[in-house]
Protein backbone atom coordinates (compact mmCIF):
# COMPACT_ATOMS: atom_id res chain seq x y z
CA UNK A 1 0.00 0.00 0.00
CA UNK A 2 1.71 3.04 -1.17
CA UNK A 3 1.88 6.03 2.09
CA UNK A 4 3.51 8.89 0.40
CA UNK A 5 2.61 10.18 -2.86
CA UNK A 6 4.65 12.77 -3.90
CA UNK A 7 3.81 13.48 -7.64
CA UNK A 8 5.63 16.36 -10.05
CA UNK A 9 6.37 18.21 -6.76
CA UNK A 10 7.68 21.85 -7.03
CA UNK A 11 8.54 24.07 -4.07
CA UNK A 12 10.08 27.33 -4.34
CA UNK A 13 11.56 30.06 -2.61
CA UNK A 14 11.06 33.33 -2.50
CA UNK A 15 13.40 36.13 -1.16
CA UNK A 16 12.73 39.85 -1.83
CA UNK A 17 15.27 41.22 -4.23
CA UNK A 18 16.63 37.71 -5.37
CA UNK A 19 15.76 35.86 -8.07
CA UNK A 20 13.25 32.64 -7.69
CA UNK A 21 14.91 29.57 -6.44
CA UNK A 22 13.30 26.11 -7.52
CA UNK A 23 14.27 23.87 -4.82
CA UNK A 24 12.19 21.29 -5.83
CA UNK A 25 11.56 21.40 -9.38
CA UNK A 26 9.33 18.31 -10.44
CA UNK A 27 10.11 15.45 -8.16
CA UNK A 28 8.25 12.06 -7.98
CA UNK A 29 8.41 10.02 -5.02
CA UNK A 30 6.82 7.45 -3.39
CA UNK A 31 6.62 5.37 0.11
CA UNK A 32 5.05 2.52 1.09
CA UNK A 33 4.05 0.97 4.43
CA UNK A 34 6.78 -0.63 6.16
CA UNK A 35 9.34 0.35 3.74
CA UNK A 36 12.03 2.11 4.18
CA UNK A 37 13.05 4.62 1.66
CA UNK A 38 16.80 6.63 1.12
CA UNK A 39 17.02 10.02 -0.08
CA UNK A 40 20.60 11.15 -1.01
CA UNK A 41 22.23 13.69 -3.10
CA UNK A 42 24.97 16.60 -2.18
CA UNK A 43 24.15 19.80 0.06
CA UNK A 44 21.44 22.41 -1.82
CA UNK A 45 19.94 19.67 -4.26
CA UNK A 46 16.30 19.80 -2.31
CA UNK A 47 16.43 17.12 -0.16
CA UNK A 48 15.12 18.94 3.14
CA UNK A 49 13.27 21.03 1.35
CA UNK A 50 11.46 18.24 -0.44
CA UNK A 51 10.86 16.38 3.20
CA UNK A 52 9.75 19.90 4.76
CA UNK A 53 6.50 19.90 2.25
CA UNK A 54 5.89 16.41 3.04
CA UNK A 55 5.28 17.73 6.38
CA UNK A 56 3.74 21.16 5.33
CA UNK A 57 6.11 23.08 6.44
CA UNK A 58 6.51 24.90 2.85
CA UNK A 59 3.59 24.83 0.56
CA UNK A 60 3.91 23.42 -2.83
CA UNK A 61 3.62 25.84 -5.89
CA UNK A 62 2.25 22.83 -8.21
CA UNK A 63 2.14 18.85 -7.99
CA UNK A 64 0.34 16.75 -4.98
CA UNK A 65 1.51 15.11 -1.73
CA UNK A 66 -0.98 12.89 0.14
CA UNK A 67 0.06 11.31 3.25
CA UNK A 68 -2.66 7.89 3.81
CA UNK A 69 -4.74 9.42 0.79
CA UNK A 70 -5.09 12.87 2.27
CA UNK A 71 -3.45 15.56 0.41
CA UNK A 72 -1.16 17.43 2.16
CA UNK A 73 -1.72 21.06 3.48
CA UNK A 74 0.51 23.93 4.49
CA UNK A 75 0.81 23.85 8.10
CA UNK A 76 -1.46 26.70 9.86
CA UNK A 77 -2.73 27.27 13.42
CA UNK A 78 -5.79 24.90 13.33
CA UNK A 79 -5.62 21.33 14.05
CA UNK A 80 -4.77 19.06 11.37
CA UNK A 81 -6.87 16.16 9.79
CA UNK A 82 -5.46 12.91 11.74
CA UNK A 83 -4.50 11.31 8.30
CA UNK A 84 -1.70 13.95 8.26
CA UNK A 85 -0.26 13.67 12.18
CA UNK A 86 0.71 10.13 10.91
CA UNK A 87 3.51 12.31 9.12
CA UNK A 88 6.25 12.59 11.52
CA UNK A 89 9.96 14.20 11.18
CA UNK A 90 12.81 14.04 13.07
CA UNK A 91 15.48 16.61 12.54
CA UNK A 92 18.62 17.41 11.87
CA UNK A 93 20.11 19.31 14.92
CA UNK A 94 18.77 17.73 18.17
CA UNK A 95 20.26 20.23 19.91
CA UNK A 96 17.62 22.70 18.25
CA UNK A 97 14.72 20.94 17.84
CA UNK A 98 14.27 19.92 21.57
CA UNK A 99 12.70 22.57 23.73
CA UNK A 100 15.42 23.29 26.28
CA UNK A 101 13.07 24.61 28.82
CA UNK A 102 11.04 21.32 29.09
CA UNK A 103 11.36 17.88 30.75
CA UNK A 104 11.74 15.14 28.15
CA UNK A 105 8.79 13.22 29.44
CA UNK A 106 6.63 16.20 28.97
CA UNK A 107 7.75 16.78 25.11
CA UNK A 108 7.35 12.97 24.84
CA UNK A 109 3.35 13.25 25.61
CA UNK A 110 2.48 16.01 23.19
CA UNK A 111 3.58 13.62 20.53
CA UNK A 112 0.80 10.70 22.71
CA UNK A 113 -2.18 13.56 22.91
CA UNK A 114 -1.46 14.30 19.64
CA UNK A 115 -2.36 10.19 18.48
CA UNK A 116 -5.22 10.82 21.48
CA UNK A 117 -3.01 7.82 23.09
CA UNK A 118 -4.24 7.47 26.69
CA UNK A 119 -2.38 3.87 27.53
CA UNK A 120 1.03 4.77 26.87
CA UNK A 121 3.49 6.42 29.18
CA UNK A 122 6.64 8.67 27.73
CA UNK A 123 8.63 6.47 29.81
CA UNK A 124 7.78 3.62 27.73
CA UNK A 125 8.73 5.26 24.76
CA UNK A 126 11.76 6.09 26.16
CA UNK A 127 12.57 2.32 26.75
CA UNK A 128 12.07 1.68 23.41
CA UNK A 129 14.40 4.04 21.95
CA UNK A 130 16.97 2.34 24.79
CA UNK A 131 17.17 4.84 27.26
CA UNK A 132 16.31 4.75 30.96
CA UNK A 133 12.89 4.99 32.03
CA UNK A 134 13.71 7.90 34.54
CA UNK A 135 15.02 10.20 31.97
CA UNK A 136 11.64 11.76 31.62
CA UNK A 137 12.19 13.68 34.37
CA UNK A 138 15.26 15.62 32.99
CA UNK A 139 15.90 18.00 30.57
CA UNK A 140 18.10 17.96 27.26
CA UNK A 141 20.69 19.83 28.22
CA UNK A 142 21.92 16.81 30.34
CA UNK A 143 22.53 14.16 27.55
CA UNK A 144 24.67 14.04 24.43
CA UNK A 145 23.49 14.44 21.30
CA UNK A 146 22.80 10.46 20.21
CA UNK A 147 20.77 10.66 23.99
CA UNK A 148 18.83 13.47 22.69
CA UNK A 149 18.53 12.25 18.63
CA UNK A 150 17.01 9.01 20.44
CA UNK A 151 14.48 11.54 22.91
CA UNK A 152 13.56 12.93 19.78
CA UNK A 153 12.75 9.93 17.70
CA UNK A 154 10.88 8.97 20.94
CA UNK A 155 8.29 12.19 20.57
CA UNK A 156 7.92 11.49 16.69
CA UNK A 157 7.05 7.86 17.25
CA UNK A 158 4.59 8.97 20.36
CA UNK A 159 2.22 10.38 17.81
CA UNK A 160 1.93 6.98 16.42
CA UNK A 161 3.16 7.88 13.03
CA UNK A 162 2.17 6.18 9.59
CA UNK A 163 5.24 7.89 8.16
CA UNK A 164 8.52 8.68 9.91
CA UNK A 165 10.17 11.45 7.90
CA UNK A 166 14.19 11.88 9.09
CA UNK A 167 15.99 15.07 7.46
CA UNK A 168 19.46 14.40 7.80
CA UNK A 169 18.86 12.66 11.45
CA UNK A 170 22.51 11.73 11.88
CA UNK A 171 24.77 14.13 10.26
CA UNK A 172 25.15 16.24 13.79
CA UNK A 173 25.79 13.57 15.72
CA UNK A 174 29.34 11.34 16.36
CA UNK A 175 30.30 9.05 14.01
CA UNK A 176 29.96 6.29 16.92
CA UNK A 177 26.57 7.08 17.15
CA UNK A 178 25.56 7.47 13.58
CA UNK A 179 24.77 4.01 12.55
CA UNK A 180 23.23 3.16 15.86
CA UNK A 181 20.70 6.15 15.68
CA UNK A 182 19.95 5.18 11.86
CA UNK A 183 19.28 1.78 12.45
CA UNK A 184 17.17 2.40 15.53
CA UNK A 185 15.02 4.62 13.54
CA UNK A 186 14.79 1.77 10.65
CA UNK A 187 13.89 -1.01 13.46
CA UNK A 188 11.32 1.30 15.06
CA UNK A 189 9.69 2.33 11.91
CA UNK A 190 9.32 -1.51 10.91
CA UNK A 191 8.12 -2.98 13.74
CA UNK A 192 5.21 -0.62 13.84
CA UNK A 193 4.66 -0.76 9.86
CA UNK A 194 5.19 2.80 9.78
CA UNK A 195 7.02 3.79 6.09
CA UNK A 196 10.38 5.31 6.60
CA UNK A 197 11.90 8.39 4.33
CA UNK A 198 15.50 8.81 5.39
CA UNK A 199 17.58 11.52 4.30
CA UNK A 200 21.37 12.10 4.46
CA UNK A 201 24.25 12.66 2.36
CA UNK A 202 26.22 9.86 3.95
CA UNK A 203 25.29 7.33 1.35
CA UNK A 204 27.14 3.90 3.66
CA UNK A 205 24.46 4.86 6.13
CA UNK A 206 21.50 4.99 3.81
CA UNK A 207 23.15 1.91 2.02
CA UNK A 208 23.03 0.21 5.62
CA UNK A 209 19.28 0.92 6.31
CA UNK A 210 17.26 1.55 3.03
CA UNK A 211 15.29 -0.84 0.86
CA UNK A 212 15.21 1.41 -2.04
CA UNK A 213 17.39 4.71 -2.34
CA UNK A 214 16.22 7.54 -4.13
CA UNK A 215 18.74 9.77 -5.97
CA UNK A 216 18.27 13.70 -5.83
CA UNK A 217 20.18 16.65 -7.80
CA UNK A 218 19.20 19.75 -8.04
CA UNK A 219 15.75 19.45 -7.71
CA UNK A 220 14.53 16.22 -9.52
CA UNK A 221 14.62 12.74 -8.75
CA UNK A 222 17.23 11.31 -11.54
CA UNK A 223 17.46 7.42 -10.20
CA UNK A 224 15.03 5.43 -7.87
CA UNK A 225 15.52 1.50 -7.39
CA UNK A 226 16.14 -0.85 -4.98
CA UNK A 227 19.21 0.44 -2.74
CA UNK A 228 21.73 -3.22 -3.41
CA UNK A 229 20.63 -3.00 -7.41
CA UNK A 230 21.43 0.39 -7.41
CA UNK A 231 24.86 -0.01 -5.31
CA UNK A 232 25.61 -3.27 -7.45
CA UNK A 233 24.86 -1.79 -10.92
CA UNK A 234 24.29 2.20 -10.76
CA UNK A 235 22.87 3.90 -14.26
CA UNK A 236 22.73 7.50 -14.15
CA UNK A 237 26.31 9.25 -14.33
CA UNK A 238 25.30 11.45 -11.36
CA UNK A 239 24.99 8.20 -9.20
CA UNK A 240 27.67 6.72 -10.79
CA UNK A 241 29.91 9.69 -9.45
CA UNK A 242 28.35 9.93 -6.23
CA UNK A 243 29.18 6.23 -5.73
CA UNK A 244 32.62 6.51 -7.43
CA UNK A 245 33.47 9.26 -4.99
CA UNK A 246 33.02 7.52 -1.40
CA UNK A 247 36.66 6.38 -0.51
CA UNK A 248 36.84 2.68 0.51
CA UNK A 249 38.75 1.04 3.17
CA UNK A 250 40.94 -1.61 1.75
CA UNK A 251 44.30 0.09 2.44
CA UNK A 252 45.38 0.45 -1.18
CA UNK A 253 45.20 4.65 -1.23
CA UNK A 254 43.22 4.80 -4.24
CA UNK A 255 42.23 8.70 -4.00
CA UNK A 256 38.41 8.99 -5.11
CA UNK A 257 37.37 9.75 -8.26
CA UNK A 258 35.86 13.67 -8.10
CA UNK A 259 33.52 14.82 -9.88
CA UNK A 260 34.07 17.84 -11.44
CA UNK A 261 32.47 21.38 -10.82
CA UNK A 262 30.19 22.56 -7.97
CA UNK A 263 26.52 22.13 -7.75
CA UNK A 264 24.74 24.91 -10.46
CA UNK A 265 22.69 27.46 -8.85
CA UNK A 266 19.38 26.47 -8.76
CA UNK A 267 17.74 30.13 -9.32
CA UNK A 268 19.45 29.61 -12.51
CA UNK A 269 19.53 25.99 -13.55
CA UNK A 270 21.78 24.41 -17.04
CA UNK A 271 19.03 23.78 -19.73
CA UNK A 272 18.20 20.41 -20.73
CA UNK A 273 19.06 17.81 -18.73
CA UNK A 274 20.52 19.52 -14.96
CA UNK A 275 23.75 17.24 -14.60
CA UNK A 276 25.20 17.92 -18.22
CA UNK A 277 27.51 20.63 -17.35
CA UNK A 278 29.22 18.17 -15.22
CA UNK A 279 28.51 14.76 -17.01
CA UNK A 280 31.25 12.80 -18.32
CA UNK A 281 28.96 11.31 -21.23
CA UNK A 282 27.26 14.46 -22.20
CA UNK A 283 25.45 14.08 -25.72
CA UNK A 284 24.25 16.76 -28.11
CA UNK A 285 20.42 16.09 -26.89
CA UNK A 286 21.21 16.74 -23.04
CA UNK A 287 21.91 20.18 -23.58
CA UNK A 288 18.38 20.93 -24.74
CA UNK A 289 16.01 18.52 -23.72
CA UNK A 290 15.39 17.68 -19.91
CA UNK A 291 14.92 13.46 -19.15
CA UNK A 292 11.57 13.85 -17.66
CA UNK A 293 11.58 9.65 -17.25
CA UNK A 294 12.00 7.14 -14.72
CA UNK A 295 13.21 5.43 -12.85
CA UNK A 296 16.85 6.79 -14.71
CA UNK A 297 16.05 10.37 -15.57
CA UNK A 298 19.16 9.90 -18.67
CA UNK A 299 18.79 9.98 -21.77
CA UNK A 300 21.58 7.09 -22.28
CA UNK A 301 18.50 5.19 -19.56
CA UNK A 302 15.49 5.90 -21.81
CA UNK A 303 12.79 3.52 -21.41
CA UNK A 304 11.62 1.85 -25.07
CA UNK B 1 60.97 12.78 11.75
CA UNK B 2 59.60 16.27 11.05
CA UNK B 3 57.03 15.54 14.19
CA UNK B 4 57.82 13.21 17.40
CA UNK B 5 54.95 12.92 19.77
CA UNK B 6 56.36 10.46 22.44
CA UNK B 7 54.80 9.59 25.50
CA UNK B 8 52.56 12.10 25.80
CA UNK B 9 50.39 12.47 28.44
CA UNK B 10 47.34 14.80 29.00
CA UNK B 11 45.17 15.47 31.77
CA UNK B 12 42.40 18.09 31.87
CA UNK B 13 41.19 18.62 35.43
CA UNK B 14 40.77 15.07 37.04
CA UNK B 15 40.17 13.38 33.87
CA UNK B 16 43.62 11.85 32.15
CA UNK B 17 42.73 12.09 28.58
CA UNK B 18 46.08 11.09 27.12
CA UNK B 19 47.95 8.04 29.15
CA UNK B 20 51.22 7.85 26.56
CA UNK B 21 50.73 8.83 23.05
CA UNK B 22 54.05 7.86 20.56
CA UNK B 23 53.56 9.21 17.01
CA UNK B 24 56.15 10.17 14.49
CA UNK B 25 55.28 11.86 11.36
CA UNK B 26 58.06 12.36 8.74
CA UNK B 27 58.03 14.72 5.62
CA UNK B 28 55.75 14.11 2.65
CA UNK B 29 53.89 11.79 4.36
CA UNK B 30 50.13 11.44 5.99
CA UNK B 31 49.80 9.57 9.26
CA UNK B 32 46.39 9.02 9.96
CA UNK B 33 44.47 9.12 13.37
CA UNK B 34 41.84 6.81 13.85
CA UNK B 35 39.54 6.25 16.74
CA UNK B 36 36.35 7.09 17.78
CA UNK B 37 34.91 9.77 19.45
CA UNK B 38 36.77 10.80 22.92
CA UNK B 39 39.64 8.52 22.43
CA UNK B 40 42.07 11.69 22.15
CA UNK B 41 42.25 12.47 18.65
CA UNK B 42 41.62 16.03 18.53
CA UNK B 43 43.74 16.26 22.42
CA UNK B 44 46.58 15.03 20.72
CA UNK B 45 46.49 17.38 17.74
CA UNK B 46 45.30 20.33 19.93
CA UNK B 47 48.34 19.64 22.01
CA UNK B 48 50.90 19.57 19.41
CA UNK B 49 49.68 23.05 18.82
CA UNK B 50 49.74 23.91 22.47
CA UNK B 51 45.77 24.76 22.50
CA UNK B 52 44.80 22.82 25.50
CA UNK B 53 42.46 24.61 27.49
CA UNK B 54 44.08 26.39 30.45
CA UNK B 55 45.33 24.07 33.40
CA UNK B 56 45.90 20.92 31.88
CA UNK B 57 48.87 19.27 32.53
CA UNK B 58 51.25 17.49 30.23
CA UNK B 59 54.11 15.11 30.07
CA UNK B 60 56.63 13.20 27.52
CA UNK B 61 57.42 15.51 24.39
CA UNK B 62 56.48 16.64 21.75
CA UNK B 63 59.50 17.62 18.95
CA UNK B 64 59.46 19.50 16.08
CA UNK B 65 62.65 18.75 14.43
CA UNK B 66 64.49 18.35 17.49
CA UNK B 67 62.85 21.28 19.75
CA UNK B 68 60.35 20.10 22.64
CA UNK B 69 57.69 22.09 21.71
CA UNK B 70 56.20 21.39 25.32
CA UNK B 71 59.29 22.54 27.12
CA UNK B 72 59.27 25.89 24.85
CA UNK B 73 58.64 29.20 25.96
CA UNK B 74 55.10 30.84 25.24
CA UNK B 75 56.81 33.06 23.04
CA UNK B 76 59.24 31.44 21.28
CA UNK B 77 56.08 28.97 20.72
CA UNK B 78 54.15 31.39 19.38
CA UNK B 79 56.50 31.87 16.29
CA UNK B 80 56.20 28.26 15.39
CA UNK B 81 52.36 28.38 16.03
CA UNK B 82 50.63 29.29 12.59
CA UNK B 83 53.93 29.37 11.20
CA UNK B 84 55.48 26.27 11.30
CA UNK B 85 52.82 24.16 11.93
CA UNK B 86 49.33 25.15 10.93
CA UNK B 87 45.91 23.26 11.33
CA UNK B 88 42.50 22.93 9.12
CA UNK B 89 39.64 22.55 11.47
CA UNK B 90 36.74 20.47 10.35
CA UNK B 91 34.03 22.98 10.09
CA UNK B 92 34.74 26.17 7.74
CA UNK B 93 31.87 28.11 8.28
CA UNK B 94 33.08 28.51 11.86
CA UNK B 95 36.82 28.45 11.24
CA UNK B 96 36.78 31.20 8.57
CA UNK B 97 35.86 34.65 10.20
CA UNK B 98 33.22 35.48 8.53
CA UNK B 99 33.49 39.63 8.62
CA UNK B 100 36.93 39.59 7.00
CA UNK B 101 37.80 39.09 3.33
CA UNK B 102 39.43 35.57 2.29
CA UNK B 103 42.42 37.87 1.45
CA UNK B 104 43.27 39.57 4.56
CA UNK B 105 42.95 35.94 6.18
CA UNK B 106 45.60 34.85 3.76
CA UNK B 107 47.98 37.53 4.78
CA UNK B 108 47.42 38.29 8.07
CA UNK B 109 49.99 35.77 9.74
CA UNK B 110 51.90 36.18 6.82
CA UNK B 111 52.97 39.36 7.07
CA UNK B 112 53.25 38.88 11.31
CA UNK B 113 55.17 35.38 10.82
CA UNK B 114 57.79 36.47 7.49
CA UNK B 115 57.48 40.29 7.84
CA UNK B 116 56.36 40.45 3.98
CA UNK B 117 55.10 43.17 2.33
CA UNK B 118 51.69 44.23 1.68
CA UNK B 119 52.12 44.18 -1.60
CA UNK B 120 54.17 40.87 -1.60
CA UNK B 121 51.37 39.40 0.74
CA UNK B 122 48.83 39.78 -1.63
CA UNK B 123 50.62 38.33 -4.32
CA UNK B 124 51.53 35.40 -2.11
CA UNK B 125 47.84 35.04 -1.24
CA UNK B 126 47.12 34.95 -4.62
CA UNK B 127 49.70 32.10 -5.45
CA UNK B 128 47.98 30.45 -2.60
CA UNK B 129 44.59 30.71 -3.70
CA UNK B 130 45.55 29.22 -7.09
CA UNK B 131 47.45 26.41 -5.37
CA UNK B 132 44.10 25.31 -3.70
CA UNK B 133 42.12 25.60 -6.99
CA UNK B 134 39.66 28.38 -6.05
CA UNK B 135 38.64 29.96 -9.48
CA UNK B 136 39.88 33.21 -10.42
CA UNK B 137 42.09 34.04 -7.22
CA UNK B 138 41.59 37.90 -8.28
CA UNK B 139 38.05 38.51 -7.29
CA UNK B 140 38.40 35.45 -4.92
CA UNK B 141 40.73 37.39 -2.62
CA UNK B 142 38.59 40.07 -2.06
CA UNK B 143 35.33 38.40 -1.34
CA UNK B 144 34.34 37.16 2.49
CA UNK B 145 33.76 33.57 3.44
CA UNK B 146 29.92 32.77 3.17
CA UNK B 147 29.89 33.70 -1.02
CA UNK B 148 31.96 30.47 -1.33
CA UNK B 149 30.42 26.69 -1.15
CA UNK B 150 31.82 25.11 2.02
CA UNK B 151 33.95 22.58 0.04
CA UNK B 152 35.74 26.03 -1.59
CA UNK B 153 35.73 27.02 2.25
CA UNK B 154 37.69 24.36 3.07
CA UNK B 155 40.07 24.96 0.25
CA UNK B 156 40.28 28.26 1.64
CA UNK B 157 41.40 27.43 4.91
CA UNK B 158 44.00 25.18 3.73
CA UNK B 159 45.53 28.39 1.94
CA UNK B 160 45.38 29.85 5.14
CA UNK B 161 47.15 27.25 6.86
CA UNK B 162 49.75 27.21 4.19
CA UNK B 163 50.53 30.63 3.68
CA UNK B 164 53.61 30.77 6.46
CA UNK B 165 54.96 27.41 4.24
CA UNK B 166 54.47 25.50 7.54
CA UNK B 167 55.96 22.23 7.78
CA UNK B 168 53.83 20.62 9.62
CA UNK B 169 49.57 20.92 9.13
CA UNK B 170 47.64 18.89 11.65
CA UNK B 171 43.86 18.27 9.96
CA UNK B 172 41.44 17.24 12.08
CA UNK B 173 38.35 15.93 10.24
CA UNK B 174 38.91 18.24 7.75
CA UNK B 175 36.06 16.74 4.78
CA UNK B 176 33.42 15.38 7.83
CA UNK B 177 31.02 18.06 7.08
CA UNK B 178 31.27 18.09 3.37
CA UNK B 179 30.02 15.86 0.63
CA UNK B 180 31.81 12.67 -0.78
CA UNK B 181 31.96 14.44 -4.24
CA UNK B 182 33.19 17.57 -2.33
CA UNK B 183 35.69 15.20 0.05
CA UNK B 184 36.95 13.41 -3.05
CA UNK B 185 38.60 16.77 -4.03
CA UNK B 186 39.66 17.79 -0.59
CA UNK B 187 40.94 14.72 -0.10
CA UNK B 188 43.04 14.75 -3.52
CA UNK B 189 44.46 18.48 -2.72
CA UNK B 190 45.77 17.43 0.72
CA UNK B 191 47.41 14.36 -0.81
CA UNK B 192 48.97 16.14 -3.68
CA UNK B 193 50.44 19.14 -1.03
CA UNK B 194 51.84 17.13 1.06
CA UNK B 195 53.57 15.15 -1.85
CA UNK B 196 54.84 18.62 -3.48
CA UNK B 197 55.86 20.69 -0.20
CA UNK B 198 57.14 18.06 1.62
CA UNK B 199 54.42 18.61 4.37
CA UNK B 200 54.34 16.50 7.14
CA UNK B 201 50.57 15.75 7.46
CA UNK B 202 48.57 14.43 10.83
CA UNK B 203 45.18 13.75 9.62
CA UNK B 204 42.69 13.10 12.43
CA UNK B 205 39.24 11.15 11.15
CA UNK B 206 37.45 8.53 12.06
CA UNK B 207 36.15 7.32 8.62
CA UNK B 208 38.92 4.94 7.72
CA UNK B 209 37.53 5.04 4.29
CA UNK B 210 39.20 8.48 4.44
CA UNK B 211 42.24 7.06 5.96
CA UNK B 212 43.00 4.11 3.23
CA UNK B 213 43.01 6.90 0.89
CA UNK B 214 45.00 9.51 2.01
CA UNK B 215 47.12 7.95 4.75
CA UNK B 216 50.14 6.27 4.69
CA UNK B 217 50.73 5.19 7.85
CA UNK B 218 47.77 4.73 10.99
CA UNK B 219 47.60 5.06 13.96
CA UNK B 220 44.30 3.69 16.08
CA UNK B 221 44.06 5.33 19.21
CA UNK B 222 41.47 3.76 22.26
CA UNK B 223 41.03 5.58 25.66
CA UNK B 224 43.48 8.37 25.30
CA UNK B 225 46.16 4.90 24.25
CA UNK B 226 47.95 4.29 20.74
CA UNK B 227 46.57 0.73 20.25
CA UNK B 228 47.92 -0.11 17.03
CA UNK B 229 50.31 1.56 14.32
CA UNK B 230 51.57 0.47 11.22
CA UNK B 231 51.48 1.22 7.77
CA UNK B 232 47.89 1.56 5.91
CA UNK B 233 47.73 -1.60 3.50
CA UNK B 234 48.75 -3.29 7.17
CA UNK B 235 46.83 -2.06 9.69
CA UNK B 236 43.17 -1.84 7.34
CA UNK B 237 43.55 -5.48 5.73
CA UNK B 238 45.79 -7.17 8.53
CA UNK B 239 44.82 -5.67 11.92
CA UNK B 240 46.50 -6.80 14.68
CA UNK B 241 44.90 -5.48 17.61
CA UNK B 242 41.32 -6.86 18.50
CA UNK B 243 39.99 -3.14 18.78
CA UNK B 244 40.77 -1.88 15.10
CA UNK B 245 39.03 -5.32 13.65
CA UNK B 246 36.14 -4.59 15.84
CA UNK B 247 36.18 -1.00 14.08
CA UNK B 248 36.98 -2.24 10.54
CA UNK B 249 33.90 -4.52 11.04
CA UNK B 250 31.49 -2.16 12.19
CA UNK B 251 31.61 -0.58 8.75
CA UNK B 252 28.68 -0.17 7.20
CA UNK B 253 29.87 -0.09 3.74
CA UNK B 254 31.68 -3.84 4.06
CA UNK B 255 32.02 -5.24 0.88
CA UNK B 256 32.01 -9.25 2.32
CA UNK B 257 28.83 -7.91 4.56
CA UNK B 258 25.76 -7.33 2.62
CA UNK B 259 23.34 -4.96 4.48
CA UNK B 260 20.72 -6.96 3.81
CA UNK B 261 22.82 -10.11 5.75
CA UNK B 262 23.25 -8.00 8.75
CA UNK B 263 19.62 -6.97 9.11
Amino acid sequence: MTLLTIDNLVVEHRTPGRPLVRAVAGASLTVAAGEVVGLVGESGCGKSTLARAVCGLHPAAAGTITVGGHPVTPLGLRSRHRALTGAQMVFQDPYASLNPRRRVGAQIADGLRTADDRTTAPEDLLERVGLPRDFAERFPHEFSGGQRQRIAIARALAARPSLLIGDEPISALDASAQAHVARLMRDLAVESGAGLLFISHDLSVVRLIADRIAVMYLGKIVETGPTAEVWADPKHPYTRALLGAIPIPDGRGVLPAELPGDVPDPADPPSGCRFHPRCPLVMDVCLDREPEFGPVACWLHEPA
Amino acid sequence: MTLTISGLKVSIGEAEILRGVDIAVGAGHVHGLAGESGSGKTVTGLAVLGLLPHGSRTAGTIQLEGRDLLAMPAKQLNAVRGAEIAMVFQDPATSLHPMVTVGVQLTEHMRHHLGVGRKEARERALGLLAKVRIPSPETAVDRYPHQFSGGMRQRIAIAVALACEPKVLIADEPTTALDVTVQAGILRLLRGLCDDLGLAVLLVTHDLGVMSAVADEVSVMKDGLVVETGPRGQVLTEPRHAYTRTLLESLPGDDHKLPQEER
